[in-house]
């Protein structure tokens, strides 16, 4: 199949939009999208992401900054002529034009003639595993069936840019992960610059090359699934994706690498700056993921005693109080035969690494 | 039997609970229709002879076929004029704010809420030699006779279109509120422009709205006796008051309820080629 053309850039810079009642949707976002790769703008609803979406698809015009793709700046260019693909979330099919005509619309729309647009749409259906359905109507087939439809549809403009808003949503999860599998597959095989709008971190993190965390209209993090994983810049990002606890405690003394940290639940531990520079004195919160605290024979780390101990399959989960009376949640990998630990066992716990504890500057 | 009973199929409830209307019906409606058949089956005034005298008449008289003609001509235009102007109107709706809409549906229900008489004698005022309209083209120097607009074809189509407005904008509000939003930015972005949208996409599947906004107000602009009487003046004869010429006026009541049953056909001859689009769009609803 010769479609893959490589994929044209996105970038969007500097983009702010305010809706006309003033209040800010999305403020100052700038990201730089690569040819052929595929990005997750994440975030909660209301964050920004889906009018996000909607201004690099045309349909908003934001108050300020630029939208180029490729080599055109696409600011003046009505959704119509931007080659855009978008999947909805609700898919949007034509419910009164047949599956094949539904994939053929944006090439009937370019006044490509009829016998081509048959065929165009014949070898679409075959790309998403749809062949045989062409007659159709789109409310005869499944909802896996119709995002495929969705998809064959935006594809079939060879658009510069797919975006996809919240596209597994409506699917159960067993269909979500082969969906997630085959648009992988597609996009791949197309090369074309995919945005996918999500509110579902493990969604964001499996499919995407870079993940974009959003929150109140600002772009938190923008980086690889491993670095928003792994090195959250900010507090939101460190307990938006994944899990984690949030332990607060002063500086005792600190520079650009390292943090000395005084937990209040007692214990000093080393942990990594995540936000910046940290000053002495200043309160922080420090954030240290389930899986990445470890039990400890020895007097390091800080004391507390087990409330509850949950058996979650290949993982067990321990809820540990720490002396300033606050919860942590332990998570322990099941190797070989765990001993199950007591109700009411006193235990130390301390972090796996100083790279794994993330320390912000303590928001009032 | 279960402790909570299951709600019932309302087709299982037993017919006669429908019997009070039922009877009602039978009472005021079909009876009087049957009699208004029987009544039509006859050749004299006095109802002592059979046949089908009247309906002969009816069908050989050029004046007759002329007046049967002319209203179901004038029905198609007050439709024509009510799905052009009240199209707009309802995509507008569909696509402004909350405020704007409680305005627009304010406007588009007020005619229903002025008796149709002082809705007639406005447009009298506003269509007479010296109304509004002559007024306003006159003091502007555009004309100087006064046109003629009162007692004739378009003024009548003008004030019934506007009397009927809301039976043509209130199905079709109702028909684009239940398109998808998105499936115009769907078409949007696959390349497609306005006008494409508009003639593959919402009209196709406002289709039903379409249909039930045209019957409704074919049916009510042919049958508007009042308006048709006041605005169409002594030169216009619509069917309406031809019969009630007939019936009122010359006592000839045989031949007035020929003309009902001609008319009651024609008209559903009309609906029925409607429904029948209807039934045949059916196929686009869901979504």
């Amino acid at each position: 199949m010769a479609e893959a053309q490589g994929g044209r850039s996105l970038v969007v810079d500097a983009v702010t939009h305010r809706y006309p009642s003033g209040a800010l949707a999305v403020e100052n976002i700038n990201l730089d999208v690569k040819g052929g790769e595929i990005i997750a703008l994440l975030g909660p609803s209301g964050c920004g992401k889906t009018t996000l979406l909607r201004i690099i698809a045309g349909f908003i015009a934001q108050t300020q900054g630029r939208i180029i793709i490729g080599d055109d700046i696409v600011d003046s260019l009505p959704p119509n002529k931007r080659a855009v693909g978008i999947v909805f979330q609700n898919y949007a099919l034509f419910p009164h034009l047949s599956i094949s005509e539904n994939v053929a619309y944006g090439l009937a729309a370019r006044g490509i003639d009829k016998a081509t647009r048959q065929r165009e749409a014949q070898r679409l259906l075959e790309l998403v595993q749809l062949p045989g359905m062409a007659e159709r109507l789109p409310r005869q087939l499944s909802g896996g069936q119709q995002q495929r439809v969705a998809l064959a549809r935006a594809l079939a403009i060879k658009p510069s840019v797919l975006l996809l808003d919240e596209p597994f949503a409506a699917l159960d999860k067993n269909l979500r992960l082969d969906m997630q599998i085959e648009v992988k597959r597609l996009q791949r095989v197309s090369g074309i610059t995919t945005l996918i709008v999500t509110h579902d971190q493990e969604e964001a993190l499996s499919m995407a090359d870079r993940v974009a965390v959003l929150s109140h209209g600002k772009l938190e993090q923008f980086g690889s699934p491993s670095d928003v994983y792994d090195r959250p810049q900010t507090l939101f990002v460190n307990t938006f994706v994944g899990s984690t606890n949030r332990m607060p405690g002063v500086v005792v003394s600190a520079d650009r690498t390292a943090a000395k940290v005084r937990l209040d639940a007692g214990a000093e531990i080393i942990a990594r700056p995540a936000g910046g520079a940290l000053s002495e004195g200043g309160r922080v919160t420090v954030c240290i993921r389930p899986e990445h605290l470890q039990f400890v024979g020895d007097e390091t780390g800080f004391a507390g005693v087990v409330g509850m101990s949950l058996p979650l399959g290949a993982t067990v989960v321990h809820e540990v109080t720490t002396a300033d009376g606050s919860g942590v949640k332990v998570s322990q990998a099941r190797i070989g035969e765990t001993r199950a630990l007591e109700n009411g066992a006193a235990v130390r716990l301390a972090p796996l690494a100083p790279s794994l504890a993330n320390a912000f500057p303590a928001t009032l | 039997m279960g402790a909570a009973p299951a709600p019932r199929d309302v087709t299982s409830y037993g017919m006669g609970l429908a019997a009070p209307l039922a009877l009602f019906f039978l009472v005021f409606f079909v009876a009087p229709l049957l009699q208004l058949l029987w009544l039509s089956l006859h050749n004299d005034t006095a109802g002592l002879h059979w046949g089908l005298g009247q309906y002969l008449h009816f069908l050989t008289d050029p004046f007759s076929l002329g007046v049967l003609g002319s209203t179901l001509l004038l029905g198609a235009e007050v439709t024509a004029v009510c799905l052009v102007l009240g199209f707009p109107i309802a995509w507008l709706y569909q696509r402004v704010g909350p405020k704007l809409q409680t305005v627009i549906i304010l406007i588009v229900l007020l005619p229903l809420l002025t008796s149709v008489v002082v809705r007639t004698f406005a447009w009298i005022v506003i269509l007479g030699r010296q109304g509004i309209i002559n007024a306003t083209l006159q003091s502007l120097g555009i004309i100087d006779t006064p046109l003629k607009l009162l007692y004739t074809q378009f003024g009548v189509v003008i004030a019934l279109a506007q009397v009927q407005m809301p039976l043509m904008t209130l199905p079709l509000i109702t028909a684009l509120g239940r398109i998808d939003p998105n499936l115009d930015d769907a078409s949007c972005s696959l390349g497609a422009g306005s006008w494409r949208t508009f003639f593959r996409i919402v009209l196709p599947l406002s289709l039903p709205g379409v249909i039930a906004g045209c019957t409704l107000t074919y049916a009510a602009a042919i049958t508007a006796f009042i308006t048709q009487s006041l605005i169409g003046g002594g030169q216009m004869l619509f069917m309406p008051m031809y019969l009630y010429q007939q019936a009122s006026t010359l006592q000839n009541w045989p031949f007035a309820a020929a003309i009902s049953i001609i008319f009651l056909l024609a008209v559903l001859a009309v609906v029925s080629v409607f429904t029948t689009l209807g039934r045949l769009s059916r196929g686009y609803g869901g979504a």
